[in-house]
């Protein structure tokens, strides 16, 4: 597999802590390290985003990422190292980090026994967004799911659910939007609409995190990528310069070397 | 002041959205009721309850009750969020911690005060005891805060184990042993006033206090992963 | 996006390549300990002959008073003990460094035995005294429920296994069980109304021989080493213990362990 060079949109930066010039940092993580248990996820991954691009990260199950998303969520802490986001440290100034950053996860994290449209205005409240209710409606048909907007979620699909989920990811305009493989059970209709959203970040400068399985739209979608291994960046580069062979490589790579 | 007020809004929000859930699903509120009554039951036939000793021990039959009861009603209810990782949903939003605990709280409480509406009169008749005045309902409410903050604060920790029915009691019990000891006083009291008794319902909400003070100063460390 | 390069050298490696770490105790391993365990092996002969022989028998109590020169110093030391689970669990909390969560666990665990001993050396004392086992003396009632408290919390850490989240938890146990200490006496001192019962010296009068309380400051003395000794122990086991874990997981899952 051949290096990739860096672009100057994903300028290097160094150890010795000199900043990225191109663009402005929205996320730095710092020799981030990660353990459940004794079991290491993330080892010593630094990175840093810059604003309104979209990041594809990838990587086999057990790699990290779903990990690497909820650190940036505040979800959980770093073991060491630090991350900012927009400038605030995910531990010292985590509400700060809250409003910025909208989260969808492996589970729609919503609430099975409150309807579509009461879970938006639930978060909307949470999230202190004005006009929750205009907000909210105008979601809901974005996401179509405006004719279910008064049916609990415990009775939607899978994929409705999601829909919904994302709607409440996006709820508050967050400049941050974390996707932790927001395509699964999604129909073919709805993974246009997610490609939609994410243009529309990228168009009004806009930063997103997205993982997911599906190589081809993870490459296809994202203006660059990164490939975790056993929790370390194993590649960094922009998507453009990266092809599926080059990919597969490197998750044959990653499991030769799992042991 | 902004801060406060939004934690306020956000404080009810949280609570309205609780209780929503918890009037749809259903599952438990009757279930508690009847457990609390049925607790009384027992204790009644255990203790072989006549007219000379109905007084001094059936309030510890009806603390006793609402004890089990606390306990056994947080896995399933409102507080079924405290399952390991359902919580993110909240954890992800600005709220402060100390806001989601007084949430929780308050959540809970309103769920314990519909069981002992519910208990309370059963208890007076089944034991026919003229105790339901202004002054129990004082008792009810200080001893139930007591019980409710420990057990929303260790539900919690119980939540991160691998046996956390199991656990649960065993941590709060020993803990809220000085709740139960002012509480059962001070219902005795109602019954048969003492000379020199100290000033239980005070102690009770002394230890309120003190219980709520060092939870929602703790919470934060609980849920933090 | 950007990984930063990883320079093993750089990125905070030193710590584990050095698989123990400085302990908290590690000026009293070196040599203290030999000194402590002679200490204690000399000052547990003397108070044995103290206790039985160089002191006269009790005039009312008889022989069965001689218990007072375990029972006490132990119940004291046992509410030392848990009086450090308290310190440490505060600092853990603030400063987040493991060893102040094996401090508080190795105390936790000295105090359980030390409260164990007093339970069963106070009711057989109550037995030969007041002729029953046990009669609701507010003291030695605080005591039980401190025993539940603390069998509770280790406990809790059994359940939780050695992770971050466990420790974290536990201190929250060992502030708040502590807390309730006092609140727990004052409730079983006042459910039996307002009497004052000092049975520990009640014999004390100016006749009171002076080797009554020699012999108690020797025991007190003598049940100190044996608190220090036993907390350097299974100080050192949490220690080595989580360090052999640690190596376990390099070997297992790579060459950096979760730290």
């Amino acid at each position: 597999m051949k290096i990739q060079t860096l672009s100057p949109l994903v300028a290097a930066t160094e150890m010795d802590g000199r900043m990225p010039t191109e663009r402005d940092t929205v996320v730095e993580a710092r020799t981030v390290r990660k353990a459940y248990g004794l079991r290491p996820v993330l080892r010593d991954v630094s990175f840093t985003v810059a604003t309104g691009q979209c990041v594809a990260v990838l990587g086999s199950n057990g790699a990290g990422k779903t990990t690497l998303l909820r650190l940036l969520a505040t979800l959980t802490r770093p073991a060491r190292g630090s991350i900012s986001i927009a400038g605030y440290d995910v531990v010292r100034d985590a509400n700060e980090v809250r409003r910025i950053v909208g989260y969808v996860g492996h589970t729609p994290l919503l609430y099975d026994e409150l309807t579509a449209r009461e879970n938006l205005l639930f978060f909307a409240r949470m999230y202190s967004v004005p006009d929750g209710e205009s907000r909210a409606d105008a979601l809901l048909r974005r996401v179509g799911m405006r004719n279910r907007a008064n049916e609990r979620v415990a009775t939607f699909s899978r994929g409705q659910a999601q829909r919904v989920a994302l709607a409440r990811g996006i709820l508050h305009d967050p400049p941050v939007l974390l996707l932790d493989e927001p395509d699964t059970g999604l129909d073919e209709e709805a993974i246009g609409l997610l490609r939609e959203l994410i243009a529309e970040r990228v168009a009004s400068g806009l930063t997103t995190l997205m993982t997911t399985h599906t190589l081809e739209r993870g490459l296809a979608w994202s203006d660059s990528a990164v490939v975790l291994s056993g929790g370390r960046i194993v590649h960094a580069g922009p998507s453009g310069a990266m092809t599926l062979a080059d990919l597969r490589g490197l998750y044959a790579n990653a499991s030769r070397s799992a042991r | 002041m902004r801060t406060f007020q939004t934690g306020w809004q956000q404080l009810w929000s949280i609570v309205g959205k609780d209780l929503r859930s918890e009037l749809r699903a259903r599952q438990v509120w009757v279930a508690m009721a009847l457990f609390s009554a049925l607790v009384m039951i027992v204790f009644y036939f255990a203790f072989d309850l006549r007219v000379e000793n109905r007084a001094p021990v059936a309030p510890g039959a009806l603390w006793i009750a609402f004890v089990f009861a606390s306990v056994l009603g947080l896995g399933r209810t409102f507080a079924a969020e405290q399952e390991h990782g359902a919580m993110d949903r909240l954890l992800l939003c600005p709220v402060d911690r100390q806001v989601i605990f007084l949430a929780k709280l308050i959540g809970y409480l309103i769920f314990l005060a519909v069981v002992e509406a519910i208990a309370v009169p059963l208890f007076a008749a089944i034991y026919n005891l003229p105790i339901l005045s202004g002054g129990l309902v004082v008792i009810v409410v200080l001893g139930t805060v007591g019980i409710a903050t420990m057990c929303t604060l260790f539900a919690a920790v119980a939540s991160a184990t691998r046996a956390r029915e199991v656990i649960l009691p065993l941590l709060v019990f020993p803990l809220l042993i000085p709740v139960v000891i002012g509480a059962v006083r001070a219902t005795q009291s109602l019954l048969i006033p003492v000379v020199n008794d100290p000033p239980w319902p005070g102690l009770l909400a002394a230890f309120d206090v003190i219980f709520v003070t060092l939870s929602v100063l703790f919470f934060q460390f609980v849920v933090e992963d | 996006m950007n990984t930063l390069a990883s320079d093993p050298a750089k990125s905070g490696q030193q710590e584990s390549s050095k698989p123990l770490g400085k302990g908290l105790l590690d000026p009293v391993r070196r040599y203290g300990e030999y000194v402590l365990g002679g200490a204690l092996a000399i000052g547990m002969l003397v108070s044995i002959w103290a206790a039985f022989l160089g002191t006269p028998t009790d005039a009312v109590q008889g022989d069965v008073q001689r218990i007072m020169y375990f029972h006490v110093p132990m119940a004291l030391l046992a509410f030392f003990a848990f009086f450090v689970v308290f310190v440490a669990s505060i600092v853990y909390l603030l400063r987040r460094d493991e060893r102040w969560d094996w401090l508080a666990r190795a105390s936790a665990e000295v105090g359980v035995v030390y409260t164990t001993m007093v339970l069963i050396c106070g009711s057989i004392w109550g037995k030969a005294y007041w002729g029953t086992w046990w009669d609701g003396e507010p003291i030695l009632t605080t005591t039980l429920i401190l025993w539940f408290i603390y069998v509770a919390y280790l406990l809790l850490r059994f359940y939780s296994g050695r992770t971050e989240s466990g420790a974290r938890n536990a201190a929250v146990l060992g502030i708040i069980g502590f807390v309730d200490v006092p609140i727990v006496h004052f409730a079983v001192t006042w459910w039996r109304g307002l009497h004052p019962t000092g049975y520990v010296l009640n014999g004390a009068t100016p006749d009171t021989p002076a080797s009554v309380f020699l012999a108690l400051l020797l025991a007190m003395a003598t049940f100190t080493l044996l608190y220090a000794f036993l907390l350097l122990q299974l100080y050192r086991l949490e220690r080595y213990t989580t360090e052999a874990e640690r190596l376990r997981a390099q070997v297992e899952y790579g060459d950096d362990s979760a730290s």
